[in-house]
């Protein structure tokens, strides 16, 4: 537990100390979701805003990851998690919703605004909101993975999209279905649900794993 | 939770001569070069070890197999006793100040250490007027005694240091010395990786592991 709040804690601490720069993936996905609405024709598809929304956040989702671990794999306080953080996936939970609370909140909080410069259905805000709520912690342990695997290798963005947005499609898909209404629009909340339970479960130790395994580099 | 900091028995020691850390026939391979092979060591209360070896022999790489973060191509390592770890890198987020760095470190920990008694301790080390300043604005030898900051609160029974004179000046280095001094009379143990001796007379290790090249 102590571990848990440990890392919580300095998360939401360095967000703050960064400023605007800790804005930077909701700036990323506002200016995208701005290009979209200027270069692409609403008129096609009710459901080009909804899909344009998700597929913008899985990519902000996955920039903010890009520095998870690896500053602290640079300063040197991973060393310190892996070494007396117990137990270790508690902290690397502690770690995931901090960075989840200031990387996504402010995405969601932005989305109802992106589905109007969209020109997207307003009456589909609600559902939206539910469905990103649901599915921006599973993009975060997913990404998290991703950050975990290539933590040491460099500053790899790249190859961490790779990684991760390819595992990121099962939730794209149920979260389209669940924020586009219609008779499926239960089950995929259903599903999103449960994919968050089983990536909050299982990424924490995986992540730490990874991160052991880092260290041999 | 104990007191972090100010106590004089050392958090976590274990059975009076029973040794805090036992180490045998550990080995490191890297590819096809064996770094050093069967080595064996055992630390016990009051003890200081240095592990002496020209750049390159595998001294941090050993002192991270002591420590768990490497796994050992052979041999085991048994640890008795808790006991911290001062790496190369700071140990410190940049953006943290020294003290929020140290409440951080104890509060992973599961200890905590009160705002009066860690800026005491890094008033100790000579960073009195730089705590508020974040770490990664401080020199290369500020922010090596603020990492030294961590291995007082919480105290720990063994320390295991990399360089942990790197980077410091003459009076860093005598203050250093003197807290593993002050260490070893509190029955503590340290392991050192270093390429110069810690011990200076009349101060002696208790033993030195050679790494050959």
């Amino acid at each position: 537990m102590n571990a848990f709040l440990a890392e919580l804690r300095r998360e939401c601490l360095l967000a703050w100390r960064k400023g605007a720069l800790a804005l930077t993936p909701v700036a990323f996905f506002a200016l995208a979701v701005v290009l979209f609405g200027l270069a692409a024709n609403p008129e096609t598809s009710p459901a080009y805003a909804f899909g344009a929304v998700w597929v913008l956040a899985l990519f902000a989702n996955t920039l903010a990851a890009d520095a998870l671990f690896a500053r602290d794999y640079d300063d040197g306080t991973l060393e310190l998690v892996l070494l007396h953080a117990r137990p270790l996936f508690a902290a690397v939970l502690g770690k995931l919703l901090g960075h989840w609370a200031v990387s996504a909140l402010p995405l969601l909080a932005l989305s109802p605004l992106a589905l109007f410069v969209l020109q997207g259905s307003l009456a589909g805000a609600g559902a939206l909101l539910a469905a990103l709520a649901l599915a921006t912690p599973t993009l975060a342990c997913i990404s998290g993975i991703g950050a975990a695997l290539t933590v040491g290798t460099g500053r790899q963005g790249l190859l961490l999209a790779l990684l991760s947005l390819p595992l990121a499609v099962p939730v794209l898909a149920f979260g389209l279905g669940a924020s586009l209404g219609g008779p499926q629009a239960p089950f995929s909340l259903l599903m999103l649900a449960a994919l968050l339970a089983a990536a909050a479960t299982a990424s924490p130790f995986a992540i730490a794993k990874a991160l052991a395994i880092a260290q041999e580099y | 939770m104990n007191g972090a900091s100010g106590g004089r028995q050392p958090a976590g020691a274990g059975e009076p001569g029973e040794p805090l850390l036992t180490a045998s026939g550990l080995a490191w391979r890297s590819d096809e070069s064996c770094l050093f092979a069967d080595v064996s060591l055992a630390v016990h209360g009051g003890d200081l070890v240095e592990i002496r070896g020209p750049n390159g022999s595998g001294k941090s790489t050993l002192l991270r197999i002591l420590a768990g973060l490497l796994p050992c191509a052979g041999g085991t390592v048994h640890r008795a006793a808790r006991f911290a770890y001062l790496g190369h890198k700071p140990g410190a987020a940049a953006n943290m100040t020294p003290a929020e760095n140290l409440r951080w470190a104890a509060q992973l920990q599961g200890e905590t250490v009160a705002p009066g008694s860690s800026d005491r301790l890094l008033a100790k080390l000579g960073l009195g007027d730089d705590r508020f300043h974040p770490s990664g604005a401080l020199s290369a030898g500020q922010q090596r005694r603020a990492a030294w900051a961590r291995l007082l609160a919480p105290c720990r029974a063994l320390w295991l240091l990399d360089e942990p004179l790197a980077a410091l000046d003459a009076a860093g280095e005598e203050l250093m010395r003197t807290l593993i001094a002050e260490h070893r009379d509190r029955a503590g143990a340290v392991v050192c990786a270093t390429h110069a001796a810690i011990a200076l007379p009349p101060a002696t290790a208790t033993r030195t592991v050679a790494l050959p090249m």
